[in-house]
């Protein structure tokens, strides 16, 4: 079964920089956004947003901190504690050896604890079914949607108005 | 919002697409019946494939001794075809990372199928260590987990290990940038069908809305996954050389390996992307996306890869000579003049000589020559390969040990095999998934659609950025 938990209203922009002008004078006039759908990364999308910067980077980093530490504290460990080995006549702790792998770990460790971050914090993972409020948003179109659940009538005919004023092709309610 | 464009710059989309136009031409291949020439092609690919798994069965049940390796030859074609397609791998995520820092916009046409290229060509590069090793169900042996043997550990010390993590970290990091830039074209995909093939791609997409927050990070991702794959790739062949740089080999013995090995990748790898790109855009009709501006870069890129490996080339016969050190020498007057001077010329034909030829702008915006080019770089990187790693093994310190080293049918099945295991890969790939990253192209549109861009612009932005975008043509 489907819950539906929100009401949400959305215009459609053929246009991404007609999209753009439209964050912005919505943000103006104080209107609270719920969300904006485009088919690709737009620019200068985030700063008409507000959004904060993403934080995945300093995630990142301190994955990959991590697996630097794991890969070389663990030869470290393999090497003067658990086995010792002279390889070559070479001193047990040979930290330019263990230079390559502490290298991969970090990247294997950073990538793959960035990526895991960014599915979950975004929600995104095989089988989930994110609702979408029209097919073409991941083709052509360029949407703007507010949340009126609460909203009375009066609130919703304004923000319809807005969307049509500031050149949405379409203006469709939905809930999801 | 249009970016600021130099007016020399050309156009890298062609044919005045909206971004409806963009998705119908990368998309529609996918959800039609495959044409003739697929066809065709996934016959031939999947007859080489068992052609692999025909030997590889061979190979595992009568072990490998039905190589003809020998003493001192121990290693043969298994790791000149490891490093071949090694280097083959590291195309994509070159144009995928490194031009993404260099913020390279031609990159958008060709980085989706260079990746998946990338991937493919990595996946057949590491059949060969573990074949190699004769009882491939004990490969797992060379990660260091927690076994009843003490537990013993592996060698950090050994380069071979080394590898081992190279190629892995390789791989799934490669995997993963890949996958994360597909997910988006999935949910556009995901959107355009019905039904059953809709629940797949919503599968494969993780439920993608196109949210601008998700974007936000994505973009993000993206950028900081270019910024962890550039030193990677680097380091990886780099790897690769050492697993011949730090033995006490003449030859293999020398501190130019790793930049050679590296720039040799790349010089390969754009090849390969090369042959297949020349074929694809043919075949699936997106000429207007990977362009002769496209074809023409990768050239370039091509031409001063070669030119480094041919600096290469001569530097190690200047040093040999210069080092005083005769096993040196003999090792290059061997490599050069010896048993195996055919190979010698082969490489030095094919990969110092032919990109020469792109100097000239006619050859380098000629498809045609560009195909049959990409093919002859392609080969001559293999006989480096094979230059570097038989003719040093088959004549080493001691001359009563001296031998021939030729393959057998078992080891030709395997090279060509692993040709089918990429082709059948590459052309499922264009059947499930698009070829081109559709929404990366679609950012790009505004600042090098031909409609904005270049000597038949006809837009007019009311921005700042007119006057700019079309200096050079009013």
């Amino acid at each position: 079964m489907r819950k539906y938990n929100k009401n949400v209203l959305y215009g459609l922009y053929d246009d991404d920089e007609q999209l753009l002008a439209a964050i912005h004078s919505a943000r103006e006039a104080h209107l609270e956004i719920d969300n904006v759908y485009t088919p690709f990364p737009v620019h200068d999308l985030e700063e008409a947003m507000g959004l904060s910067e993403s934080r995945l980077h300093m995630a990142g980093f301190v994955y990959g901190g991590i697996g630097a530490l794991f890969g070389f504290l663990f030869m470290t460990w393999v090497f003067t504690r658990d086995w010792p080995i002279i390889f070559g006549g070479k001193p047990y702790w040979s930290v330019p050896a263990f230079i390559p792998i502490t290298f991969e770990l970090t990247v294997l460790f950073a990538a793959i604890g960035m990526v895991v971050s960014f599915y979950t914090v975004c929600g995104l993972w095989p089988g989930v079914e994110n609702p979408t409020l029209d097919d073409r948003i991941t083709d052509d179109k360029f949407c703007l949607a507010f949340d009126v659940t609460n909203a009375d009538g009066g609130k919703v005919d304004a923000l319809r108005s807005f969307l049509s004023d500031s050149g949405a092709s379409e203006v469709n309610q939905k809930a999801i | 919002m249009s970016a600021v464009v130099s007016p020399i710059r050309e156009p890298l989309i062609e044919g005045n697409k909206t971004y409806h136009q963009i998705t119908e031409d990368i998309c529609s291949p996918t959800e039609k019946a495959p044409g003739m020439a697929w066809v065709m092609a996934f016959l031939v690919a999947i007859s080489l494939l068992a052609v692999y798994i025909f030997s590889l069965g061979w190979t595992v049940w009568n072990g490998i001794g039905t190589w003809d390796l020998n003493r001192t030859i121990g290693w043969g074609w298994d790791i000149t075809n490891f490093v071949w397609w090694v280097g083959i791998g590291h195309a994509g995520t070159l144009i995928s990372a490194i031009l993404l820092l260099f913020r390279q916009k031609w990159r958008t046409g060709v980085n989706r199928a260079a990746e998946a290229m990338t991937i493919f060509a990595v996946v057949c590069a590491g059949q060969f260590p573990l074949i190699h090793m004769g009882r491939v169900w004990l490969a797992f042996f060379i990660f260091p987990y927690p076994n009843t043997r003490g537990p013993l550990w592996v060698n950090f010390n050994s380069p071979l290990l080394w590898d081992v993590f190279a190629i892995s970290t390789y791989l799934t990091v490669s995997l993963l940038f890949w996958y994360t830039g597909l997910v988006p074209d999935f949910a556009t995909l995901r959107d355009r069908s019905k039904g059953f093939r809709r629940k797949i791609y919503n599968l494969f997409s993780f439920g993608w809305t196109g949210a601008g927050k998700h974007w936000q990070r994505w973009e993000s991702l993206s950028l900081i996954l270019a910024g962890l794959s550039t030193p990677l790739v680097l380091s990886v062949h780099t790897i690769v050389s050492f697993d011949f740089a730090t033995s006490v080999i003449p030859g293999w013995h020398t501190t130019i390996f790793p930049p050679y090995f590296v720039a040799g990748a790349i010089f390969s790898g754009f090849a390969m992307v090369q042959t297949l790109m020349v074929i694809t855009r043919k075949i699936l009709k997106l000429q207007q996306y990977i362009t002769l501006e496209h074809i023409e870069s990768m050239n370039k890129v091509i031409l001063l890869t070669g030119t480094m490996v041919g600096v290469a080339y001569l530097t190690e016969l200047f040093i040999s000579w210069y080092s005083g050190y005769i096993y040196e020498q003999y090792a290059f007057y061997n490599r050069v003049l010896g048993p195996y001077w055919w190979s010698y010329v082969g490489m030095m034909a094919c990969n110092v000589i032919s990109p020469q030829f792109f100097w000239v702008k006619k050859y380098r915006r000629s498809v045609v020559f560009t195909f049959f080019m990409s093919i002859f770089v392609n080969i001559g990187m293999w006989f480096e390969r094979f230059v570097i790693i038989a003719t040093t093994l088959a004549r080493d310190y001691l001359p009563s040990s001296w031998s021939y080293y030729a393959p057998t049918w078992v080891e030709i099945g395997l090279f060509v095999g692993t040709l089918g295991l990429f082709f059948t890969l590459y052309l499922i790939f264009t059947r499930v998934a698009p070829v081109i990253a559709v929404a990366e192209i679609k950012s790009i549109l505004k600042s090098a659609g031909d409609q904005y861009v270049g000597p038949n612009a006809t837009h007019h932005h009311d921005d700042h950025g007119k006057g700019k975008v079309h200096a050079g043509t009013h």
